[in-house]
Protein backbone atom coordinates (compact mmCIF):
# COMPACT_ATOMS: atom_id res chain seq x y z
CA UNK A 1 0.00 0.00 0.00
CA UNK A 2 1.26 3.30 -0.77
CA UNK A 3 -1.41 5.36 0.34
CA UNK A 4 -0.96 5.10 4.58
CA UNK A 5 -3.60 4.32 7.13
CA UNK A 6 -3.07 8.26 8.15
CA UNK A 7 -3.91 9.48 5.06
CA UNK A 8 -7.22 6.35 4.54
CA UNK A 9 -8.25 7.77 7.43
CA UNK A 10 -8.19 11.33 6.48
CA UNK A 11 -9.92 10.37 3.02
CA UNK A 12 -12.48 8.85 5.24
CA UNK A 13 -13.47 11.35 6.60
CA UNK A 14 -13.69 13.92 3.93
CA UNK A 15 -16.12 10.61 2.22
CA UNK A 16 -18.52 11.22 4.91
CA UNK A 17 -18.65 14.82 4.06
CA UNK A 18 -20.09 14.48 0.62
CA UNK A 19 -23.49 12.76 -0.29
CA UNK A 20 -21.68 10.64 -3.15
CA UNK A 21 -18.55 9.72 -2.08
CA UNK A 22 -16.36 10.62 -5.23
CA UNK A 23 -16.99 14.17 -4.02
CA UNK A 24 -14.18 13.59 -1.61
CA UNK A 25 -12.03 12.87 -4.69
CA UNK A 26 -10.20 16.25 -4.70
CA UNK A 27 -10.06 16.11 -1.66
CA UNK A 28 -8.40 12.50 -1.33
CA UNK A 29 -5.80 13.66 -4.56
CA UNK A 30 -4.35 16.54 -2.17
CA UNK A 31 -3.91 14.06 0.82
CA UNK A 32 -1.81 12.00 -1.71
CA UNK A 33 0.20 14.61 -3.45
CA UNK A 34 0.99 15.77 0.37
CA UNK A 35 2.05 12.44 1.38
CA UNK A 36 3.92 12.01 -2.22
CA UNK A 37 3.97 14.38 -4.19
CA UNK A 38 2.60 12.64 -7.29
CA UNK A 39 0.26 10.25 -7.79
CA UNK A 40 1.42 7.16 -8.75
CA UNK A 41 0.00 4.45 -11.30
CA UNK A 42 -0.52 2.15 -7.41
CA UNK A 43 -1.70 5.73 -5.91
CA UNK A 44 -4.45 5.52 -8.65
CA UNK A 45 -5.42 2.06 -8.33
CA UNK A 46 -5.42 2.13 -4.59
CA UNK A 47 -7.35 5.09 -4.90
CA UNK A 48 -10.02 3.83 -7.49
CA UNK A 49 -10.27 0.82 -5.02
CA UNK A 50 -11.35 3.62 -2.36
CA UNK A 51 -13.81 5.33 -4.67
CA UNK A 52 -14.75 2.25 -6.80
CA UNK A 53 -14.24 3.79 -10.01
CA UNK A 54 -11.69 2.90 -12.18
CA UNK A 55 -7.74 3.96 -12.21
CA UNK A 56 -8.35 5.71 -15.47
CA UNK A 57 -11.36 7.64 -13.86
CA UNK A 58 -8.55 8.83 -11.37
CA UNK A 59 -5.96 9.70 -13.69
CA UNK A 60 -8.20 11.73 -16.03
CA UNK A 61 -9.03 14.33 -13.41
CA UNK A 62 -5.31 13.93 -12.15
CA UNK A 63 -4.17 15.43 -16.07
CA UNK A 64 -7.48 18.21 -15.52
CA UNK A 65 -5.64 20.15 -12.93
CA UNK A 66 -2.54 21.90 -12.91
CA UNK A 67 -1.72 21.47 -9.40
CA UNK A 68 -1.86 17.31 -9.39
CA UNK A 69 0.92 15.75 -11.14
CA UNK A 70 1.29 11.76 -12.66
CA UNK A 71 4.75 11.65 -12.66
CA UNK A 72 7.54 12.58 -9.11
CA UNK A 73 8.52 15.76 -8.68
CA UNK A 74 11.43 17.83 -7.53
CA UNK A 75 10.63 19.01 -4.11
CA UNK A 76 9.64 22.69 -4.57
CA UNK A 77 7.25 23.68 -6.99
CA UNK A 78 7.78 27.50 -8.10
CA UNK A 79 5.10 29.38 -10.25
CA UNK A 80 5.73 32.79 -11.34
CA UNK A 81 2.55 34.68 -12.46
CA UNK A 82 2.53 35.84 -16.54
CA UNK A 83 -0.92 37.10 -16.78
CA UNK A 84 -1.49 40.49 -18.18
CA UNK A 85 -1.15 42.51 -14.70
CA UNK A 86 1.94 40.39 -13.52
CA UNK A 87 3.65 40.80 -17.37
CA UNK A 88 2.65 44.78 -17.29
CA UNK A 89 4.95 45.03 -14.18
CA UNK A 90 7.86 42.90 -15.00
CA UNK A 91 6.90 39.80 -14.26
CA UNK A 92 8.40 38.11 -17.45
CA UNK A 93 11.69 39.63 -16.82
CA UNK A 94 11.71 38.24 -13.34
CA UNK A 95 11.01 34.61 -14.38
CA UNK A 96 13.54 34.94 -16.98
CA UNK A 97 16.16 35.90 -14.55
CA UNK A 98 14.95 33.26 -12.44
CA UNK A 99 15.11 30.39 -15.37
CA UNK A 100 18.66 32.04 -15.72
CA UNK A 101 19.79 31.91 -11.56
CA UNK A 102 18.63 28.22 -11.60
CA UNK A 103 20.15 27.24 -14.96
CA UNK A 104 16.55 25.66 -16.77
CA UNK A 105 14.03 26.76 -18.49
CA UNK A 106 10.41 27.21 -17.19
CA UNK A 107 8.47 24.02 -16.97
CA UNK A 108 11.97 22.22 -16.19
CA UNK A 109 13.47 21.26 -13.01
CA UNK A 110 16.54 21.55 -11.49
CA UNK A 111 18.77 18.73 -11.59
CA UNK A 112 19.73 18.14 -8.09
CA UNK A 113 15.42 17.42 -7.97
CA UNK A 114 15.36 20.61 -5.59
CA UNK A 115 12.87 23.32 -7.97
CA UNK A 116 10.58 23.10 -10.72
CA UNK A 117 9.88 26.67 -12.16
CA UNK A 118 7.48 27.78 -14.38
CA UNK A 119 4.96 30.72 -15.06
CA UNK A 120 0.98 30.37 -14.21
CA UNK A 121 -1.46 32.24 -14.88
CA UNK A 122 -3.34 34.74 -12.48
CA UNK A 123 -2.81 33.82 -8.94
CA UNK A 124 -5.16 36.55 -7.53
CA UNK A 125 -2.34 38.92 -6.55
CA UNK A 126 -2.57 41.52 -9.35
CA UNK A 127 -1.90 44.84 -7.31
CA UNK A 128 1.36 43.50 -5.80
CA UNK A 129 2.95 42.04 -9.01
CA UNK A 130 5.50 40.60 -10.12
CA UNK A 131 4.92 37.50 -7.21
CA UNK A 132 5.35 33.95 -7.68
CA UNK A 133 4.02 30.85 -5.97
CA UNK A 134 6.40 28.53 -3.91
CA UNK A 135 4.45 25.87 -3.27
CA UNK A 136 1.97 26.63 -1.13
CA UNK A 137 2.90 30.55 -0.35
CA UNK A 138 2.35 33.49 -2.36
CA UNK A 139 5.59 35.90 -2.24
CA UNK A 140 4.40 39.27 -3.48
CA UNK A 141 5.68 42.64 -4.40
CA UNK A 142 9.15 40.78 -5.52
CA UNK A 143 12.14 42.24 -6.81
CA UNK A 144 14.42 40.01 -8.76
CA UNK A 145 17.31 39.70 -5.64
CA UNK A 146 14.59 39.18 -3.04
CA UNK A 147 13.32 36.16 -5.57
CA UNK A 148 16.47 34.65 -5.91
CA UNK A 149 17.16 34.76 -2.23
CA UNK A 150 14.03 33.29 -1.59
CA UNK A 151 14.63 30.20 -4.11
CA UNK A 152 18.06 29.98 -2.25
CA UNK A 153 16.74 29.38 1.13
CA UNK A 154 15.01 26.23 -0.38
CA UNK A 155 16.03 22.81 1.07
CA UNK B 1 -2.80 38.85 4.93
CA UNK B 2 -3.73 41.43 2.02
CA UNK B 3 -3.70 45.15 3.35
CA UNK B 4 -7.33 46.01 3.77
CA UNK B 5 -8.28 48.40 0.97
CA UNK B 6 -7.74 52.22 0.32
CA UNK B 7 -10.98 53.11 0.46
CA UNK B 8 -13.55 50.78 2.41
CA UNK B 9 -17.54 50.75 2.77
CA UNK B 10 -19.60 48.28 4.92
CA UNK B 11 -17.96 45.29 3.41
CA UNK B 12 -14.49 46.12 4.35
CA UNK B 13 -14.74 48.71 6.95
CA UNK B 14 -13.00 46.68 9.67
CA UNK B 15 -10.77 45.39 7.55
CA UNK B 16 -7.57 46.75 8.83
CA UNK B 17 -8.84 45.12 12.27
CA UNK B 18 -7.08 41.44 12.50
CA UNK B 19 -9.66 40.85 15.42
CA UNK B 20 -12.66 41.08 12.79
CA UNK B 21 -11.66 37.65 11.09
CA UNK B 22 -12.22 36.07 14.66
CA UNK B 23 -15.44 34.94 15.65
CA UNK B 24 -15.03 36.56 19.04
CA UNK B 25 -14.16 39.83 17.36
CA UNK B 26 -16.60 39.49 14.50
CA UNK B 27 -19.33 39.25 17.15
CA UNK B 28 -18.15 42.22 19.09
CA UNK B 29 -18.87 44.25 16.07
CA UNK B 30 -22.36 43.48 15.39
CA UNK B 31 -21.77 40.10 13.90
CA UNK B 32 -24.19 37.12 13.20
CA UNK B 33 -27.23 39.40 14.31
CA UNK B 34 -28.58 39.35 10.72
CA UNK B 35 -28.31 35.91 10.93
CA UNK B 36 -30.15 35.57 14.30
CA UNK B 37 -33.05 37.84 13.00
CA UNK B 38 -33.33 36.15 9.76
CA UNK B 39 -33.56 32.83 11.47
CA UNK B 40 -35.72 33.45 14.68
CA UNK B 41 -38.47 36.51 13.18
CA UNK B 42 -38.60 36.31 9.20
CA UNK B 43 -39.77 33.61 6.87
CA UNK B 44 -37.79 32.43 4.45
CA UNK B 45 -39.80 33.90 1.55
CA UNK B 46 -39.71 37.43 3.30
CA UNK B 47 -36.11 36.97 3.48
CA UNK B 48 -36.00 36.36 -0.42
CA UNK B 49 -38.95 39.29 -1.02
CA UNK B 50 -35.75 41.46 0.90
CA UNK B 51 -32.96 40.47 -0.42
CA UNK B 52 -35.18 41.11 -3.91
CA UNK B 53 -36.28 44.05 -2.96
CA UNK B 54 -32.16 45.52 -2.52
CA UNK B 55 -31.87 44.91 -5.92
CA UNK B 56 -28.14 42.97 -5.17
CA UNK B 57 -26.75 41.45 -8.11
CA UNK B 58 -24.34 38.69 -8.19
CA UNK B 59 -20.71 39.61 -7.79
CA UNK B 60 -19.08 36.79 -9.73
CA UNK B 61 -18.89 38.62 -13.18
CA UNK B 62 -22.14 37.77 -14.90
CA UNK B 63 -24.36 40.16 -12.68
CA UNK B 64 -27.84 38.06 -12.25
CA UNK B 65 -30.68 38.97 -9.49
CA UNK B 66 -29.32 37.13 -5.91
CA UNK B 67 -33.05 37.65 -4.67
CA UNK B 68 -34.27 36.28 -8.21
CA UNK B 69 -32.44 33.44 -8.02
CA UNK B 70 -33.11 32.33 -4.36
CA UNK B 71 -36.71 31.86 -5.34
CA UNK B 72 -35.55 29.76 -8.10
CA UNK B 73 -35.10 26.65 -5.93
CA UNK B 74 -37.88 24.88 -5.37
CA UNK B 75 -40.09 24.93 -2.50
CA UNK B 76 -40.94 21.77 -0.16
CA UNK B 77 -39.07 19.43 -2.20
CA UNK B 78 -38.41 16.29 -0.41
CA UNK B 79 -34.52 16.43 -2.01
CA UNK B 80 -32.27 17.82 -0.05
CA UNK B 81 -30.79 21.17 -1.06
CA UNK B 82 -27.36 23.00 -1.23
CA UNK B 83 -25.79 25.80 -1.62
CA UNK B 84 -22.41 26.71 -3.32
CA UNK B 85 -20.32 29.59 -2.75
CA UNK B 86 -17.74 30.04 -5.41
CA UNK B 87 -14.87 31.08 -4.22
CA UNK B 88 -12.84 29.89 -7.53
CA UNK B 89 -11.75 33.09 -7.98
CA UNK B 90 -9.31 32.80 -10.97
CA UNK B 91 -10.36 35.86 -13.61
CA UNK B 92 -7.51 37.88 -14.50
CA UNK B 93 -7.28 41.09 -12.60
CA UNK B 94 -9.12 40.02 -10.06
CA UNK B 95 -8.49 39.62 -6.11
CA UNK B 96 -11.43 40.58 -3.85
CA UNK B 97 -12.96 37.59 -2.88
CA UNK B 98 -9.25 36.44 -1.44
CA UNK B 99 -9.74 39.90 0.59
CA UNK B 100 -13.08 38.81 1.63
CA UNK B 101 -11.79 35.25 2.53
CA UNK B 102 -8.80 36.81 4.34
CA UNK B 103 -10.33 39.41 6.24
CA UNK B 104 -13.60 38.74 7.05
CA UNK B 105 -14.71 35.13 6.67
CA UNK B 106 -17.23 34.93 9.30
CA UNK B 107 -19.02 37.98 7.26
CA UNK B 108 -19.31 35.63 4.23
CA UNK B 109 -20.39 32.30 6.74
CA UNK B 110 -23.15 34.88 8.18
CA UNK B 111 -24.20 36.02 4.36
CA UNK B 112 -24.36 32.16 3.65
CA UNK B 113 -26.29 31.09 6.49
CA UNK B 114 -29.04 33.39 5.56
CA UNK B 115 -28.73 32.57 2.31
CA UNK B 116 -29.45 29.02 3.57
CA UNK B 117 -32.26 29.66 5.61
CA UNK B 118 -33.94 31.28 2.54
CA UNK B 119 -33.99 28.67 0.29
CA UNK B 120 -34.10 25.47 3.09
CA UNK B 121 -30.46 24.49 2.21
CA UNK B 122 -28.88 22.04 4.31
CA UNK B 123 -25.58 21.92 4.12
CA UNK B 124 -22.88 24.57 1.93
CA UNK B 125 -20.20 23.55 0.02
CA UNK B 126 -17.70 26.45 -0.17
CA UNK B 127 -15.17 25.75 -3.28
CA UNK B 128 -11.77 27.72 -3.15
CA UNK B 129 -9.19 27.81 -5.68
CA UNK B 130 -6.00 25.71 -4.91
CA UNK B 131 -3.58 28.39 -5.05
CA UNK B 132 -5.45 30.11 -2.90
CA UNK B 133 -4.16 28.38 0.46
CA UNK B 134 -3.96 31.08 3.06
CA UNK B 135 -7.66 32.15 2.21
CA UNK B 136 -8.57 28.88 2.36
CA UNK B 137 -7.10 28.68 5.94
CA UNK B 138 -8.93 31.41 7.18
CA UNK B 139 -12.31 29.96 5.83
CA UNK B 140 -11.81 26.48 7.50
CA UNK B 141 -10.66 28.27 10.69
CA UNK B 142 -13.70 30.16 10.78
CA UNK B 143 -15.98 27.05 10.14
CA UNK B 144 -14.05 25.32 12.70
CA UNK B 145 -15.17 28.35 15.27
CA UNK B 146 -18.82 28.70 14.41
CA UNK B 147 -19.55 25.23 14.56
CA UNK B 148 -17.71 24.95 17.85
CA UNK B 149 -19.66 27.63 19.00
CA UNK B 150 -23.00 26.88 17.60
CA UNK B 151 -23.61 29.08 14.68
CA UNK B 152 -23.39 26.03 12.48
CA UNK B 153 -23.92 22.41 12.82
CA UNK B 154 -27.44 20.36 13.99
CA UNK B 155 -28.87 23.43 15.99
CA UNK B 156 -27.60 26.97 14.50
CA UNK B 157 -27.95 29.51 17.63
CA UNK B 158 -30.46 27.57 19.38
CA UNK B 159 -33.32 27.82 16.45
CA UNK B 160 -33.34 24.54 15.62
CA UNK B 161 -31.95 25.19 12.00
CA UNK B 162 -29.55 22.73 10.66
CA UNK B 163 -26.71 23.98 8.48
CA UNK B 164 -23.20 22.14 7.35
CA UNK B 165 -20.19 23.76 5.47
CA UNK B 166 -18.21 21.70 4.08
CA UNK B 167 -14.80 23.38 2.28
CA UNK B 168 -12.81 21.99 -0.86
CA UNK B 169 -10.00 22.74 -2.03
CA UNK B 170 -9.68 23.37 -5.84
CA UNK B 171 -6.48 21.92 -7.67
CA UNK B 172 -6.04 24.74 -10.30
CA UNK B 173 -8.32 25.18 -13.58
CA UNK B 174 -9.94 28.99 -14.32
CA UNK B 175 -13.14 26.47 -15.90
CA UNK B 176 -14.18 25.60 -12.39
CA UNK B 177 -15.33 29.51 -11.73
CA UNK B 178 -18.19 28.40 -14.08
CA UNK B 179 -21.04 27.40 -12.01
CA UNK B 180 -21.15 24.05 -13.67
CA UNK B 181 -18.12 23.63 -14.25
CA UNK B 182 -17.30 24.07 -10.58
CA UNK B 183 -20.54 21.50 -9.88
CA UNK B 184 -18.51 19.11 -11.86
CA UNK B 185 -15.18 19.76 -9.99
CA UNK B 186 -17.38 19.55 -6.40
CA UNK B 187 -18.55 16.18 -7.69
CA UNK B 188 -14.96 14.45 -7.99
CA UNK B 189 -15.06 15.05 -12.03
CA UNK B 190 -13.29 16.94 -14.65
CA UNK B 191 -14.43 20.56 -13.98
CA UNK B 192 -16.43 20.71 -17.96
CA UNK B 193 -19.66 22.64 -17.66
CA UNK B 194 -22.81 21.17 -18.05
CA UNK B 195 -25.49 22.05 -21.04
CA UNK B 196 -28.43 24.16 -19.50
CA UNK B 197 -30.84 23.87 -18.62
CA UNK B 198 -31.27 21.71 -16.45
CA UNK B 199 -30.23 24.58 -14.17
CA UNK B 200 -28.73 24.06 -10.88
CA UNK B 201 -31.89 25.14 -8.95
CA UNK B 202 -33.27 21.76 -10.32
CA UNK B 203 -30.12 19.75 -10.66
CA UNK B 204 -27.20 20.93 -9.33
CA UNK B 205 -24.55 19.55 -6.61
CA UNK B 206 -24.91 16.00 -6.69
CA UNK B 207 -27.65 16.68 -9.15
CA UNK B 208 -29.76 18.22 -6.17
CA UNK B 209 -31.32 21.51 -6.63
CA UNK B 210 -28.83 24.03 -5.81
CA UNK B 211 -28.03 27.58 -5.87
CA UNK B 212 -24.41 29.20 -6.45
CA UNK B 213 -23.55 32.42 -5.47
CA UNK B 214 -20.09 34.31 -5.49
CA UNK B 215 -18.14 34.89 -2.27
CA UNK B 216 -18.83 38.71 -2.54
CA UNK B 217 -22.50 38.29 -3.47
CA UNK B 218 -22.96 36.17 0.07
CA UNK B 219 -20.99 39.44 1.84
CA UNK B 220 -23.26 41.62 1.40
CA UNK B 221 -26.35 39.63 2.65
CA UNK B 222 -26.05 40.00 6.53
CA UNK B 223 -25.94 44.15 5.85
CA UNK B 224 -29.13 44.14 3.52
CA UNK B 225 -30.68 41.94 6.63
CA UNK B 226 -29.58 44.71 8.94
CA UNK B 227 -30.16 48.14 7.39
CA UNK B 228 -32.68 46.66 4.60
CA UNK B 229 -33.19 47.07 1.05
CA UNK B 230 -33.62 51.06 0.97
CA UNK B 231 -30.41 51.72 3.17
CA UNK B 232 -28.58 49.36 0.24
CA UNK B 233 -30.45 51.29 -2.44
CA UNK B 234 -28.71 53.97 -1.08
CA UNK B 235 -25.58 53.15 -2.60
CA UNK B 236 -24.62 53.01 -6.58
CA UNK B 237 -27.12 53.30 -9.21
CA UNK B 238 -30.79 52.77 -9.46
CA UNK B 239 -30.45 49.88 -11.60
CA UNK B 240 -27.10 48.34 -10.16
CA UNK B 241 -27.40 49.15 -6.29
CA UNK B 242 -24.66 48.93 -3.26
CA UNK B 243 -21.24 48.61 -3.47
CA UNK B 244 -18.26 46.49 -4.77
CA UNK B 245 -14.90 45.98 -4.23
CA UNK B 246 -13.04 46.83 -7.43
CA UNK B 247 -9.14 45.53 -7.95
CA UNK B 248 -7.03 48.16 -9.57
CA UNK B 249 -3.79 46.80 -11.44
CA UNK B 250 -1.31 47.68 -13.80
CA UNK B 251 0.20 50.85 -14.77
CA UNK B 252 -1.01 52.96 -11.91
CA UNK B 253 0.96 54.54 -9.25
CA UNK B 254 -1.78 52.78 -6.20
CA UNK B 255 -2.48 49.46 -7.29
CA UNK B 256 -4.90 48.03 -4.86
CA UNK B 257 -8.45 47.17 -3.75
CA UNK B 258 -11.08 49.89 -3.29
CA UNK B 259 -14.46 49.59 -2.18
CA UNK B 260 -16.66 52.12 -4.01
CA UNK B 261 -20.04 52.40 -4.95
CA UNK B 262 -20.91 51.18 -8.27
CA UNK B 263 -21.41 53.51 -10.78
CA UNK B 264 -18.75 55.35 -9.83
CA UNK B 265 -16.72 56.74 -12.85
CA UNK B 266 -13.91 54.84 -14.39
CA UNK B 267 -11.32 57.89 -14.47
CA UNK B 268 -12.16 58.88 -11.03
CA UNK B 269 -11.27 55.12 -9.77
CA UNK B 270 -8.46 55.39 -11.71
CA UNK B 271 -6.97 58.66 -11.58
CA UNK B 272 -8.38 60.17 -8.20
CA UNK B 273 -7.99 56.88 -5.84
CA UNK B 274 -5.51 55.29 -7.63
CA UNK B 275 -3.28 57.86 -8.78
CA UNK B 276 -3.10 57.68 -12.30
CA UNK B 277 -0.01 56.36 -14.50
CA UNK B 278 3.42 56.95 -12.60
CA UNK B 279 6.34 58.39 -14.21
CA UNK B 280 4.76 61.35 -16.44
CA UNK B 281 3.42 58.67 -18.97
CA UNK B 282 0.14 58.84 -20.77
CA UNK B 283 -3.13 56.07 -20.05
CA UNK B 284 -3.36 54.00 -23.09
CA UNK B 285 -6.04 51.47 -22.13
CA UNK B 286 -8.22 49.95 -19.52
CA UNK B 287 -9.58 47.16 -19.08
CA UNK B 288 -12.75 47.21 -16.75
CA UNK B 289 -13.65 44.26 -15.50
CA UNK B 290 -11.06 41.36 -15.57
CA UNK B 291 -9.54 39.63 -18.37
CA UNK B 292 -12.82 38.71 -20.50
CA UNK B 293 -14.30 41.93 -20.37
CA UNK B 294 -12.79 43.61 -23.89
CA UNK B 295 -10.85 47.11 -23.22
CA UNK B 296 -11.54 50.84 -23.30
CA UNK B 297 -9.45 53.26 -25.14
CA UNK B 298 -8.07 56.33 -23.23
CA UNK B 299 -10.74 58.48 -24.05
CA UNK B 300 -13.69 56.63 -22.65
CA UNK B 301 -12.97 56.21 -18.87
CA UNK B 302 -15.69 59.00 -18.66
CA UNK B 303 -18.21 55.61 -18.07
CA UNK B 304 -20.01 54.60 -14.49
CA UNK B 305 -18.49 51.05 -13.33
CA UNK B 306 -22.34 49.87 -13.85
CA UNK B 307 -23.67 47.34 -16.54
CA UNK B 308 -26.50 49.59 -17.95
CA UNK B 309 -23.59 52.32 -18.43
CA UNK B 310 -20.25 49.77 -19.83
CA UNK B 311 -22.76 47.88 -22.20
CA UNK B 312 -23.34 51.11 -24.10
CA UNK B 313 -19.33 51.24 -24.71
CA UNK B 314 -19.92 47.67 -25.28
CA UNK B 315 -18.18 46.09 -22.65
CA UNK B 316 -19.83 45.33 -19.48
CA UNK B 317 -18.24 45.53 -15.12
CA UNK B 318 -17.74 41.51 -14.98
CA UNK B 319 -15.73 40.97 -11.79
CA UNK B 320 -14.40 44.86 -11.33
CA UNK B 321 -10.94 43.59 -11.69
CA UNK B 322 -9.32 47.62 -13.63
CA UNK B 323 -5.81 47.20 -15.44
CA UNK B 324 -4.46 50.02 -16.52
CA UNK B 325 -2.08 50.09 -19.33
CA UNK B 326 -0.02 53.23 -20.13
CA UNK B 327 1.43 54.59 -23.69
CA UNK B 328 4.35 52.02 -23.68
CA UNK B 329 2.08 48.99 -24.29
CA UNK B 330 1.77 47.20 -26.86
CA UNK B 331 -1.73 46.01 -27.40
CA UNK B 332 -0.71 42.94 -30.02
CA UNK B 333 1.34 41.56 -26.91
CA UNK B 334 -1.57 42.14 -24.77
CA UNK B 335 -3.61 40.10 -27.05
CA UNK B 336 -1.25 37.54 -27.13
CA UNK B 337 -1.26 37.26 -23.06
CA UNK B 338 -5.27 37.04 -23.66
CA UNK B 339 -5.36 34.63 -26.00
CA UNK B 340 -2.50 32.45 -24.70
CA UNK B 341 -4.67 32.63 -21.49
CA UNK B 342 -7.55 31.17 -22.84
CA UNK B 343 -6.10 28.77 -24.88
CA UNK B 344 -4.57 27.44 -21.89
CA UNK B 345 -7.51 27.11 -20.00
CA UNK B 346 -10.29 25.99 -22.43
CA UNK B 347 -11.44 22.64 -21.31
CA UNK B 348 -11.43 21.28 -24.44
CA UNK B 349 -15.29 20.58 -24.51
CA UNK B 350 -16.41 22.47 -27.30
CA UNK B 351 -14.73 22.20 -31.04
CA UNK B 352 -15.49 25.99 -31.43
CA UNK B 353 -13.85 27.16 -28.15
CA UNK B 354 -11.54 24.60 -28.26
CA UNK B 355 -10.23 24.91 -31.77
CA UNK B 356 -10.97 28.89 -32.25
CA UNK B 357 -8.77 30.10 -28.64
CA UNK B 358 -5.82 27.77 -30.37
CA UNK B 359 -6.24 29.35 -33.65
CA UNK B 360 -6.65 32.75 -32.28
CA UNK B 361 -3.34 32.68 -30.08
CA UNK B 362 -1.29 31.53 -33.07
CA UNK B 363 -2.74 34.10 -35.30
CA UNK B 364 -1.98 36.99 -33.03
CA UNK B 365 1.71 35.26 -32.21
CA UNK B 366 2.39 36.03 -35.40
CA UNK B 367 1.21 39.33 -35.71
CA UNK B 368 3.07 40.06 -32.94
CA UNK B 369 6.90 38.25 -34.43
CA UNK B 370 6.05 40.49 -37.33
CA UNK B 371 4.81 37.30 -39.86
CA UNK B 372 1.54 38.55 -39.86
CA UNK B 373 -0.54 39.42 -43.00
CA UNK B 374 -3.29 41.55 -43.70
CA UNK B 375 -5.84 39.03 -43.93
CA UNK B 376 -5.00 37.71 -40.57
CA UNK B 377 -7.05 40.86 -38.89
CA UNK B 378 -10.29 39.37 -40.90
CA UNK B 379 -9.63 35.85 -40.01
CA UNK B 380 -9.77 37.00 -37.02
CA UNK B 381 -12.65 38.92 -36.19
CA UNK B 382 -14.39 35.68 -38.58
CA UNK B 383 -13.00 33.01 -36.00
CA UNK B 384 -13.73 35.49 -33.20
CA UNK B 385 -17.62 35.47 -34.32
CA UNK B 386 -17.60 31.92 -34.41
CA UNK B 387 -16.88 31.43 -31.05
CA UNK B 388 -20.11 33.41 -29.82
CA UNK B 389 -23.19 32.07 -28.60
CA UNK B 390 -21.93 28.47 -29.80
CA UNK B 391 -20.91 26.63 -26.45
CA UNK B 392 -21.84 24.75 -23.88
CA UNK B 393 -20.61 27.79 -21.56
CA UNK B 394 -19.65 31.30 -21.77
CA UNK B 395 -15.89 30.50 -21.62
CA UNK B 396 -15.58 31.05 -25.48
CA UNK B 397 -17.66 34.07 -25.51
CA UNK B 398 -15.01 35.42 -22.92
CA UNK B 399 -12.13 34.44 -24.93
CA UNK B 400 -13.78 36.27 -27.97
CA UNK B 401 -14.87 39.56 -26.60
CA UNK B 402 -11.44 41.00 -25.34
CA UNK B 403 -9.36 40.23 -28.90
CA UNK B 404 -12.96 41.55 -30.61
CA UNK B 405 -12.70 44.44 -27.97
CA UNK B 406 -8.50 45.49 -28.75
CA UNK B 407 -9.13 45.07 -32.81
CA UNK B 408 -12.20 47.80 -32.14
CA UNK B 409 -10.06 50.32 -30.16
CA UNK B 410 -6.40 49.35 -31.18
CA UNK B 411 -6.95 47.85 -34.88
CA UNK B 412 -3.52 50.27 -35.42
CA UNK B 413 -1.23 48.26 -33.49
CA UNK B 414 -2.01 45.55 -35.07
CA UNK B 415 -1.86 46.90 -38.76
CA UNK B 416 1.47 48.76 -37.59
CA UNK B 417 3.09 45.28 -37.09
CA UNK B 418 1.74 43.89 -40.15
CA UNK B 419 2.87 46.94 -42.31
CA UNK B 420 6.39 46.97 -40.28
CA UNK B 421 7.21 43.41 -40.12
CA UNK B 422 7.66 43.89 -36.43
CA UNK B 423 6.68 45.02 -33.10
CA UNK B 424 6.83 48.73 -33.30
CA UNK B 425 6.54 49.41 -29.62
CA UNK B 426 10.21 48.50 -28.08
CA UNK B 427 9.58 50.55 -24.74
CA UNK B 428 6.50 47.90 -24.13
CA UNK B 429 6.14 45.10 -21.59
CA UNK B 430 8.22 41.76 -22.11
CA UNK B 431 7.07 38.87 -23.56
Amino acid sequence: MVISAASREKIALEIAKYPKPRGALLPALHLVHAEHGHVSPEAARELAQIFEIRPFEVMEVVSFYNMFFATPQPRHQVRVCTNLPCSLRGARDLLHRLEAHLGVHAGGATADGRIRIGHEECLGACAYAPMMRVDHQYHEDLDVERAKRILDALD
Amino acid sequence: MLKAPYVTGYLTEHFADDAFGTLEGYLERGGYQAARKALREMTPEAVIELVKGSGLQGRGGAGFGTGLKWSFMPKGSDKPKYLVCNADESEPGSFKDRLLMERGPHQMLEGILIAAWATGASKTFIYIRGEYAFPADQVERAVAEAYAKGYLGKNVMKTGFAHDVVVQRGAGAYICGEETGLLESLEGKKGQPRKKPPFPAQYGAFGMPTTVNNVETFSHVPHILKKGAEWFRGFGTEKSPGTTIFGVSGHVARPGLYELPLGTRLDEIVFEHAGGVPGGRKLKGVIPGGMSMPILPAGQLDVPMANEFLRERKTMLGTGGIMVMDETTCMVRVACVISYFFRDESCGQCTQCREGTGWMNKIIERIERGAGEEADLGILLDVAAKMEGQTICAFSDAAAWPVQGLLRHFRGDFEAHVREHKCPFPESFEL
